[in-house]
């Protein structure tokens, strides 16, 4: 019956995406002809769409509910799940799995339209039709795809006694978080997309279109950033093997909505600031959704294989192909018809800030094209029967080609003036920037053999930190704007996290050894003793278990405890690493197997890293992320607080004439 | 300068960058990519020595072992003929990663015809085969299904 009810809401939200899509186009053309002219139909769109919104989270609800009682005559729950898991991890498989997962999508996609029907009032209403309507279009495609090819409630004519389990690489807390927080983010940009086609098909391209698209904007980015890093140290410490990046197809397919979103932000910035940039601004809105969809597909259709491909279903691929062409062809197709008619915006310098952030988009679009092309080249050349890889000897230099100036004029952008400004006035910043990063390239040249781009990475670091920071020198402080914060926290994120992936690469130092209890290893400044072996056992799991003695440069022990466990359902071996952080960095233990000992006494391989400064990476994503957070605070606050001003002076002026009429009268 | 050329400008600019991403993403991506090799293709036709490469096959039955240091691991890869590839891997191994499985080890050929593996890509569970080992002969791809995967029918 639950299960019923979640597909019967599903097909209703289904219906309510089409009415939504007609209403919003009709009325679209409608309110076209002229001054004042309206139709019924417009008042139908913004309550169809939050209709929606609440039948599509309903219907994931009972998902959800389904899973949580275990009901095993839905065959997403056998396949997905088992009783004897533990609680979050039956609520978490419920999106753990390709049918589960692309509920949540349209269900993130069908709550983002019904939020901007809810609450977005200052975009004019002919747009806003259109762009409900266009969030419609697109979230029926994927209605039919779940509804056609992927229907998470269909039921099993014989239910067996047990399900087969979660796979136990995503039995994990972070598990229950990464993939909503990615989604809101992934699919959030939907609404940027939306409001892109929109304002092209009203012509309404204004500096008022990008200061309504930013809020929604940043919500998005924010929730991609903080996907990203969470899913990034969930590889990290989950899969054991000591990396935190791997240029994983998956990985690539969330960095690269990301990459255009950042664009996006700053386009939407010079739009809204200084009217400016305007079909460029249009033109990433359409990109970055569309990387979103091309990221579905390339995870979802089983054309790669990882942990996030579920199952290999080519119908599927084929599903989500024909709607990728449909709407990313569509909207290209729409922008080259309508891209001429959108007028030109303001003039500028290039010495200008504006000049500085169209030098951002088109290095950031360039790394997009980098790692587009990187991802796909293997799917190419299967075509032709060649196998290949492509992995960090592609993307780490190719990327830095584009990344480093990119990054030296992020440290120079933010000092500069809109519209016109020269070098000559920024000169002092400029040679305090251009000292430091050439002091510690030298510096840390001077004291160890680095590779070429961790030198970089740490002599970029040094200077791009100082430099977030130089656009607050001589303000006062109380009166420095949220957004400028969010800015300077955000661009100290980047500084940060890229001080700790340099130092990451430069100075880790790796150690494989078979122990036997009792002896010990020294990695880096590390002393690891194994000091036992003893067999544990979990919920759904056993494991055996090393404890381990650590001190760092012969100071008071640590205990680590990593694991080499056996799940039971599905069966399966996972390495549960042990980290011991500091400050400066994380000691990072993996357990192997059983080595045979030279005098017959068994020995145990152990995985040790030291990462000097490697936590530093995601404390620069939080930063990122809580920079955006302030960057969007400070926007709606400003915005409330115009808008009240407006209000009261309408109402003093109102009042003020009515005393004079009054006064008239007498 | 016009509103009209300044759009101009800013196209030729972004155009010419992202041509220029394009094209060194192309040469590099020749240059770069880790190519697949059979075990027969590795004796007939072997990568230069150091280059990063990635070899596929079975593990031959009885030539797993551990050395005396007891973290590098020797075994032999074979493929669809009589062809042999020793491999040496120093790390922890993969779990499922068993004589006669499928392997995909990711890393260089030495100069006396060993292949050094930084990494070994084995079947992590039902869902997931490394990409490569999909594209098996038959015969072998239904033998190591049969004998790597867990949990199905």
């Amino acid at each position: 019956m639950i299960a019923e009810l979640g597909l019967a809401a599903l097909w209703l939200a289904a219906a309510l995406a089409g009415l939504q899509l007609v209403c919003g186009a009709l009325a679209t053309r409608v309110m076209g002809h002229g001054d004042g002219a309206t139709t019924e139909l417009a008042l139908v769109t913004r309550p169809v769409a939050i209709l929606q919104g609440g039948l599509v989270a309903f219907s994931f609800a009972m998902l959800v509910w389904v899973f949580v009682i275990t009901d095993l005559s839905v065959k997403l729950v056998v396949a997905n799940s088992h009783a004897m898991k533990p609680l979050v991890f039956k609520i978490a498989g419920a999106w753990g799995n390709h049918e589960g997962s692309m509920l949540l999508w349209v269900t993130v996609m069908a709550l983002a339209g019904a939020l901007i029907a809810a609450i977005e009032r200052r975009l004019p209403e002919r747009t806003m039709q259109a762009t409900l309507a266009a969030q419609g279009f697109v979230a029926l495609g994927f209605y039919a795809f779940l509804l056609l090819s992927s229907n998470p409630f269909e039921r099993l004519p014989l239910p067996p006694a047990e399900g087969m389990g979660l796979n136990p690489l995503l039995q994990d807390i972070g598990m229950a978080f990464h993939p909503p927080t990615l989604y809101v983010g992934y699919v959030g940009l939907s609404v940027a997309f939306s409001f892109a086609v929109g304002a092209l098909l009203t012509r309404q391209v204004t500096p008022d279109f990008a200061r309504a698209m930013r809020p929604w904007l940043l919500g998005a980015w924010v929730f991609l950033t903080l996907g990203i890093t969470a899913g990034s140290y969930w590889a990290y410490y989950e899969l054991g093997w000591g990396g935190w990046w791997f240029w994983d197809p998956v990985e690539n397919a969330a960095l690269m909505p990301w990459l255009a979103a950042t664009a996006l932000l700053h386009s939407a910035g010079v739009l809204a600031a200084r009217d400016a940039l305007r079909a460029w601004t249009i033109m990433l809105g359409v990109v970055a959704f569309s990387m979103s969809m091309v990221g579905t597909f390339l995870v979802r259709s089983g054309i790669l294989t990882s942990v996030h491909a579920f199952a290999v279903d080519p119908r599927r691929g084929s599903f989500i192909l024909a709607l990728l062409a449909i709407y990313i062809g569509g909207a290209l197709l729409l922008f080259a018809l309508r891209a001429g008619t959108v007028s030109e915006g303001q003039r500028f310098a290039i010495a200008s800030r504006e000049g500085a952030l169209v030098v951002n988009n088109v290095m950031l679009s360039a790394v997009l094209a980098i790692v587009l092309l990187g991802t796909l080249y293997p799917l190419l050349t299967e075509a032709f029967d060649v196998r290949v890889s492509v992995g960090p000897p592609y993307f780490n230099p190719v990327g830095a080609v584009f990344v480093v100036p990119m990054l030296l004029v992020m440290a120079v952008g933010p000092l500069l003036r809109w519209r016109r400004d020269s070098l000559g006035r920024i000169s002092r910043e400029l040679a305090l920037v251009g000292a430091l990063i050439l002091a510690a390239l030298v510096l840390v040249s001077i004291l160890g053999e680095v590779e070429l781009l961790p030198l970089l990475g740490l002599a970029l670091a040094t200077g791009l930190a100082v430099a977030s920071l130089l656009p607050l020198r001589g303000r006062a402080l109380r009166r420095v704007p949220l957004a400028t914060w969010g800015m300077v926290a955000a661009h100290l994120g980047i500084a940060v996290a890229l001080f700790g992936m340099a130092s990451d690469s430069a100075f880790t130092r790796e150690r494989l050894v078979a122990l036997a209890p009792g002896q010990d290893a020294q990695v880096g400044p590390w002393r690891v003793t194994l000091e036992r072996i003893d067999p544990v056992a979990g919920p759904n799991w056993t494991a055996l278990q090393a404890t381990l003695r650590a001190s760092y440069n012969d100071g008071p022990p640590t205990a680590l405890a990593p694991q080499a466990r056996s799940f039971w359902a599905p069966a399966q071996q996972t390495s549960e690493t042990a980290l011991a952080t500091r400050w400066n960095g994380q000691l990072y233990a993996a357990m192997g197997g059983e080595a045979p000992g030279a005098t017959g006494s068994p020995r145990w391989q152990l995985r040790l890293w030291w990462k000097p400064f490697v936590i530093w990476i995601w404390l620069g994503g939080l930063m990122v992320a809580m920079g955006g957070v302030m960057a969007l605070v400070g926007r709606v606050l400003a915005d409330v607080k115009r808008r009240s001003v407006t209000r009261r002076a309408a109402s003093r002026r109102a009042d003020r004439a009515e005393v004079l009429a009054a006064g008239a009268n007498e | 300068m016009k509103p009209k050329h300044q759009r101009l400008v800013l196209v030729v600019v972004a155009l010419v960058a992202l041509i220029a991403a394009g094209l060194l993403a192309a040469w590099a991506l020749r240059n770069q990519a880790s190519y697949f090799y059979l075990p027969e293709q590795m004796q007939s036709d072997p990568p230069a020595v150091g280059q990063g490469v990635r070899l596929g096959g079975m593990v031959e039955m009885g030539s797993l072992r551990t050395l005396a240091d007891g973290v590098t691991i020797a075994f032999v890869v074979t493929g669809n003929g009589d062809a042999r590839v020793p491999v040496r891997f120093a790390g922890i191994l993969p779990d499922l990663f068993e004589e006669g499985s499928g392997v995909v080890a990711e890393g260089s050929l030495q100069a006396d015809g060993t292949f050094r593996a930084d990494n070994l890509l084995a079947k992590h569970d039902e869902n997931y085969v490394p990409r490569e080992l999909e594209g098996m002969s038959r015969m072998q791809a239904a033998k190591m299904a049969e004998e790597t995967t867990v949990g199905l029918e």
